[in-house]
């Protein structure tokens, strides 16, 4: 059958069905919503001040301009300098940097050991189940930043074993998840249908079975991006992460903390308040994406 | 080579619990030819899924199998996990009562009718897309190489339950299992669909098991009938349909609808399990 055949009325139908499909970016755009818009811009500025701070930046983020020191908001620093005279600005764009990419890394890492396990538990069952689960059970019940702290005194302060430390902690939140969802999949007919055709279980976890869960893969990973944001700076405020000069907001927080006592508050709350944008960013975004309810056909 | 290509010799399952043990299957034998077609028909719960299930080991974990399925001379009971992955894979091919259950939606037509071969067997995506769009348009499926773009939801029950015989018939199997294939379809794709199994069937020579509940389309499109009760098959031959001999297909026989007169009501079946045991008492004695 050819278009041209089509009664009229389907034609019009078709046409109406033309004009009416929106794209792919007004359908985004209308998911995300006023604020979800809102907090994207704030998202995508923060990525690109992190990613462009070596060319943007106003100063050297280390450089210390000692006659600046603790001074506030002026022409020559946008956002005043700390104690050692360096530039909040630069230094908020440099540290943005870490703060952005060392959470994207925790939940990467966790994101990919949570579904392999998920997925193994999920296809295999029995024993390999019941191990993979019991494992998770234990993981849950110790707090991720714990695994942080464990993982910097074992080999000592910086960013990498933080990252690793945490991932260990999000691996739990991401695998029961997934292995619920995943469950109940394997159990779909077309499972068995591919199952029938001859493919193997490695197969039909990885192409049948991952696709289908995927949303809940992304859901889990975006909402706990937000928590790892906030551990991170956690264990740099307490000065167990990242090491000083290297710039970072949690770092941040914790020398404006003292500058504050010496009467100068604007890189404590700078800083702070840049996390909180971040995370609540990271979370609206996050929120209104993986929402289907908010989803206006 | 006069063997059958399908041999249930007083095939038996049961689930077993701890408190009590359910016999479901009782004893089902019969022999499939090749480039056979046997009709299994028989009322709701009377063993005839349950019968493809086991012959394809796909019953779960809690059922007990006994009895003997030889295809091809071999064992299905004895065969190890690799060889059982090909037997399903290619010796036979299932399809099922409702299709759209049976593909992944987040895969396109073409992914999913070219993936076991592409995957599992070696051929390359050119070639199984090419084999495909052919199997497509044999199967009656028009502007097949658009088709391989879509998505299961934007096509019809019948153009999807065509797809499923298509990826049926792309792992050119001996022996068809179709479990009530046309029942979630309406009156025309129905017809169509069992046009298009009868017709491939007999061009490829291939085996039919046809379960269904359509006793004039069994016979139709069947050698034989062989018609389930109770987890057993109670009587089967080509003369079923014409000249039922045991009871309880005669009075099924006899429930019918006809078209030539017209009836207030239909007959209801008076048989019953414990004629049924009685018979067999009596039958054994």
């Amino acid at each position: 059958m050819n278009a041209n055949a089509a009664p009229r009325t389907t034609q019009i139908a078709l046409a109406k069905a033309r004009t009416q499909d929106p794209g792919a970016f007004t359908l985004l755009l209308r998911k995300l919503g006023p604020l979800g818009i809102a907090a994207s811009i704030v998202l995508i500025v923060f990525v690109l001040a992190a990613a462009l701070a070596p060319w943007i930046a106003p100063y050297d983020p280390d450089f210390p301009d000692l006659l600046s020191a603790l001074s506030g908001p002026s022409a020559q620093h946008l956002l005043g300098a700390d104690a050692l005279g360096r530039d909040l600005l630069s230094r908020l764009m440099w540290g943005a940097r870490i703060t952005l990419l060392g959470p994207a890394l925790v939940i990467l890492i966790a994101t990919v050991v949570g579904v392999v396990l998920a997925l193994l538990a999920a296809w295999n069952r029995g024993i390999v189940d019941t191990v993979i689960s019991w494992i998770l059970d234990v993981l849950f019940a110790v707090p991720g930043i714990l695994f942080g702290l464990i993982a910097v005194a074992i080999f000592g302060p910086n960013l990498m074993t933080v990252v690793v430390g945490l991932s260990i902690g999000y691996i739990p939140y991401v695998a029961r998840v997934v292995r619920g969802a995943a469950l109940r999949e394997r159990n779909m007919p077309y499972v068995q249908a591919a199952w029938l055709q001859g493919q193997s279980g490695f197969g039909i976890s990885l192409r049948q079975i991952l696709p289908n869960v995927q949303p809940i893969v992304t859901a889990q990973a975006v909402s706990s991006l937000g928590f790892a944001v906030v551990d991170l700076a956690a264990v740099s405020f307490l000065g167990l992460g990242v090491q000083p000069p290297t710039a970072d907001l949690g770092l941040m927080v914790k020398s404006g903390f003292d500058s504050m006592l010496r009467g100068q508050a604007g890189e404590a709350i700078t800083a702070g308040l840049a996390i909180v944008l971040i995370v609540w960013s990271i979370t609206v975004i996050g929120d209104r994406l993986t929402s289907n309810a908010r989803s206006i056909r | 080579m006069s063997q059958p290509l399908l041999e249930v010799d007083d095939l038996r399952a049961s689930l077993v619990t701890k408190y009590r043990r359910l016999d479901l299957l009782n004893g089902v034998s019969f022999t499939l030819d090749r480039g056979e077609a046997i009709g299994l028909v028989g009322e709701s719960g009377s063993g005839k899924s349950l019968t493809t299930r086991a012959i394809m080991r796909m019953l779960a974990k809690g059922f007990r199998t006994e009895g003997d399925i030889r295809f091809d001379g071999e064992s299905v009971l004895g065969m190890n996990r690799e060889r059982l992955r090909r037997f399903r894979g290619t010796d036979v091919g299932i399809i099922f009562q409702d299709p759209r259950a049976h593909v992944n939606p987040v895969h396109s037509v073409g992914d999913f009718l070219t993936e076991a071969l592409v995957r599992e067997r070696g051929v390359s995506r050119e070639d199984a897309e090419r084999r495909a769009v052919q199997l497509l348009d044999e199967v009656g499926v028009r502007h097949a190489e658009r088709r391989l773009k879509q998505y299961p939801h934007e096509l019809s029950g019948g153009l999807l339950q065509r797809v499923m015989i298509a990826s049926v018939l792309l792992a050119e199997p001996q022996l068809i299992l179709a479990d009530e294939p046309t029942t979630a379809l309406d009156v025309t794709a129905q017809s169509d669909v069992m046009a298009i199994i009868e017709e491939q069937r007999r061009a490829r020579g291939l085996s039919l098991l046809f379960i269904t509940h359509d006793l004039e389309l069994a016979n139709a499109c069947c050698d034989r009938l062989a018609v389930m009760y109770a987890g057993e098959i109670v009587e089967q031959g080509a003369h079923v349909y014409d000249a039922p001999t045991h009871p309880y297909t005669k009075e099924l026989m006899g429930a019918r609808p006809s078209i030539d007169e017209r009836l207030d009501r239909l007959p209801v079946l008076e048989y019953n399990l414990e004629i049924h045991e009685e018979l067999k008492a009596r039958a054994q004695a």
